[in-house]
């Protein structure tokens, strides 16, 4: 089927919904989503939204900025960060008002609690920034504004997967979808296409990510020619229930939560020493690692204890009432009474497709854009979150550049024409459905998988180094060749999750060889990237961001400068 | 261990009738459910279908009928089942193939109880206060992740004759918005919800209550739904 819209927004988590509100009535807006739009997976952010909004104590988005800055390991783009922390309290008064029902102070004001990396003052001790409906944040969020969107009636196209980016001779002018509901192709043209398509956390064997997360936005726009910046920078997050990986929000030591060691020692103390669990969440993350490496985990398995057990009952069923039953649920223990056994679990990634400050999509180092094209969300690189993101800083983001990509595309759709698809596009996808369709391989989606799952997980987690990088490129390298023999057996059309999942399968070997390249080349230790080889920051040759680069040869990996402008790099320490 | 799974299924583009089918896998006692399902697909059978997203219930998509009970497929640990586990569709809602349903006409009663919250007074600079304890009222309700386990469950929903109630999780989001001390529409929303299709639909049965993944005190909700619409009308 072919459809026209003047801008079409692809993924129904925040950034997507948010950019979508901004434009009804002024633009014929539709969204396309793999799954049903409240089934996002930011609808699965439990912690809060930051703002200086100061409800509880005093704060300013200086010491926001500041923050940000220092938890980014100085990789963060200022310029965009301010932007960012300046916008926050805007972003949190306009979601009270669509009507979120965030948890309130005695006063009846927004309440606010601790955050990771949040602190007042420029370093001096945690303050309470982090705006939250108990542990639910981003499912109330998510669920507003996608009544936001049945109010104004916004077309949804639920359930179609993203095939590929069209693009004329001159820009981007639509996409092509696989409708899961009726296994038709449909090409949607756009004189605008956002992609806010989220992260790819599924890379990896253990993560806290939905099974849609998959990167398939990324993976599309480095296929089309566009750089990926900064992919070397994946978060793990600190507590992961062990062993699913599933999250245990960050709000769980904003409350007052503490991760103990086999001995029952708050180790975070030696790592942290001003804000103990409270540091930036790469920091808690390898301290975890760490403490396993030297024995000190739970019962020589690979994982520690985050306690809540001195909170009492009452305040984790007020404020932690999913992550407690989450645990009740999934380790058959109660947070109440039994500490909670947790590992780091891939979280997000600070990478993306490179998009100046509304949402344009970059192409090079220069700054040259992709016309017609805009990525917002996860699935974009900003940069906010430079090397390391804050807790609560991702709903900020996806709250603040989906609104500007809305507001950025509403603008320049007045200069466009509807765009023209050639049949030679629209063609090319249709066949590669139908090869993979046809096509009698012998590998297993699911062995090839496991297997990069695994690899990304060995050697691109946590800790790395020059050999295992290399050994994991070559690993996914031969995953990739096996991936060319890969067979979908299921041949009928509606609701095809084989052949969907083997496309999704392309896009996460081309991520993880974009990651291992990017992680490869950068020969220092920032943020959530740690090379063993190279245990320092080296500001000298590294302070800039990666671009890797598609090329016939494979990634190619080149740099741009980093926006300074009030926070020149210092050493980071907590 | 080894589980037993025994799984409707039916595929409009080949099959005429329904069919179930038995399958076998390994498991840890603390798989979910939902890891069985995949491995079925991911090492067995490609064909089979059902919807998931987050794995942990959160994002409501794998709603499905567990040994005749509505219930998420994420949220059940394979030790919980000691026989053979009969796995379908969720009732009420038209099977689109094998595990998925068409959960269309659950969103368009959804949406037809006006989700979103309604106010004349312009809000100030700042957010609208709200006291803990206003917060405290609708609380519950906003855990509702829209799995339609509920809906699915209602013998009012399953019954064809009154197959247009609009079904216990509109009604909790109704309520959510109702009680929100923010909402300045309880008049126009009471108008709507006086209806046998809507809150007096409700007959008080708890099926939804028992199945919520969240623990949401449906039935309660309704009921004070109505009370409010009682009371409004017999004060007036």
């Amino acid at each position: 089927m072919n459809i026209k819209h003047d801008i079409l927004i692809v993924g129904a988590g925040l950034a997507g919904l948010r950019a979508a509100v901004e434009c009804v009535g002024q633009a014929d807006v539709a969204v396309v989503s793999k799954v049903f739009p409240t089934r996002s997976h930011s609808g699965a952010a439990q912690g809060g939204i930051t703002a200086s909004l100061g409800n509880e104590e005093e704060d300013q988005w200086e010491w926001h900025l500041f923050d940000t800055v220092k938890g980014s390991d100085y990789l963060g783009d200022q310029d965009a960060i301010e932007i960012m922390v300046r916008d926050a309290s805007r972003v949190i008064y306009e979601l009270e008002h669509m009507g979120v029902p965030f948890s309130r102070t005695p006063e009846g004001k927004i309440a606010q609690r601790n955050f990771g990396g949040h602190t007042r003052d420029f370093g001096k001790k945690p303050v309470k920034r982090a705006c939250y409906a108990a542990d639910r944040t981003g499912r109330v969020v998510l669920d507003t504004l996608y009544d936001q969107c049945l109010r104004h009636q916004i077309k949804f196209y639920p359930e179609n997967y993203l095939l590929s980016l069209v693009f004329d001779e001159k820009r981007c002018a639509g996409v092509a979808t696989y409708d899961l509901t009726t296994g038709e192709l449909h090409f949607i043209q756009a004189k605008a296409v956002l992609l806010a398509t989220g992260g790819c956390g599924r890379l990896y064997k253990t993560t806290s990510n939905g099974f849609a997360s998959t990167g398939d936005g990324m993976s599309l726009a480095f296929r089309s020619g566009i750089p990926l910046q900064d992919m070397e920078f994946v978060q793990f997050h600190p507590t992961g229930l062990y062993p699913l990986g599933i999250l245990a929000s960050e709000a769980a030591r904003g409350e007052g939560g503490v991760l103990r060691n086999r001995l029952g020692e708050r180790f975070m103390e030696r790592y942290a020493p001003t804000v103990k669990d409270l540091a930036a969440r790469d920091v808690v993350s390898r301290a975890i690692l760490t403490e396993i490496r030297e024995r000190r985990g739970i019962g020589a398995k690979d994982y520690v204890h985050l306690d809540l057990t001195h909170l009492g009952e009452e305040k984790i069923e007020k404020r932690l009432w999913e992550i407690a039953s989450f645990v009740r649920i999934y380790l058959g223990i109660d947070p109440v009474y039994d500490p909670i056994p947790v590992q780091p679990t891939c979280h997000y990634i600070m990478g993306g497709i490179p998009t100046d400050l509304d949402g344009r999509v970059l192409i090079n180092e220069n700054g040259s854009i992709a016309p017609g094209l805009y990525a917002a969300g996860e699935c974009a690189c900003v940069s906010v979150h430079g090397a390391n993101r804050l807790g609560c800083n991702s709903l900020l983001d996806l709250l603040v550049f989906g609104r500007r990509s809305g507001l950025t595309m509403k603008r320049d759709i007045l200069q466009y024409e509807a765009p023209i698809l050639s049949n030679g596009s629209t063609r090319s996808v249709d066949s590669k459905i139908r090869g993979l369709l046809n096509h009698q391989g012998r590998e297993k989606c699911d062995s090839v998988r496991k297997e990069m799952q695994t690899v990304m997980m060995e050697y691109g987690s946590v800790f790395r180094n020059e050999e295992g990088l290399k050994k994991g490129l070559e690993g996914i390298r031969s995953l990739k060749e096996r991936y060319k023999d890969i067979g979908v057996s299921d041949k009928k059309k509606a609701f095809n999750y084989e052949l969907m999942e083997a496309i999704e399968l392309g896009h996460q070997l081309d991520l993880s060889e974009a990651i291992l390249a990017s992680a490869l080349h950068r020969r220092e230790s920032r943020g959530a990237h740690w090379r063993e080889d190279f245990p320092q920051r080296a500001d000298r040759y590294y302070l800039k961001h990666s671009l890797v680069f598609p090329t016939p040869r494979g990634p190619e990996v080149r740099y741009k400068p980093v926006k300074i402008t009030r926070f020149q790099p210092e050493a980071r320490v907590y | 261990m080894l589980v037993k799974l025994k799984i409707f299924r039916f595929d409009p583009e080949k099959d005429e009738k329904l069919y179930y089918q038995t399958y076998e896998v390994e498991a840890d006692p603390m798989d979910r459910l939902l890891d069985c399902l995949n491995r079925i697909r991911w090492e067995q059978d490609p064909t089979l279908s059902f919807r998931m997203s987050c794995g942990h219930g959160v994002c409501g998509s794998d709603g499905m009928r567990i040994n005749g009970v509505c219930g998420l497929a994420c949220q059940k640990l394979v030790r919980s089942f000691k026989e053979e586990v009969l796995i379908e569709p969720l009732p009420v809602f038209k099977v689109v193939k094998d595990l998925v349903v068409d959960l269309g006409p659950f969103f368009e009663k959804y949406h037809s109880i006006k989700p979103y919250l309604i106010t004349q007074t312009p809000p100030s600079d700042t957010e609208r206060k709200q006291s803990p304890g206003e917060h405290e009222r609708f609380e519950e309700a906003i855990r509702c992740i829209l799995c339609a386990c509920c809906t699915a469950s209602c013998p009012v929903n399953q019954n064809k004759e009154t197959e247009n109630y609009v079904g216990p999780a509109a009604l909790v989001r109704a309520f959510r918005y109702l009680f929100d001390s923010r909402d300045e529409a309880s008049e126009e929303r009471m108008d709507l919800l006086d209806h046998k299709d809507r809150a007096w639909g409700c007959e008080t049965l708890w099926k939804c209550t028992e199945v919520c993944p969240k623990e949401i005190p449906v039935t309660q909700q309704i009921g004070q739904i109505k009370k409010r619409i009682y009371e409004a009308k017999h004060e007036g």
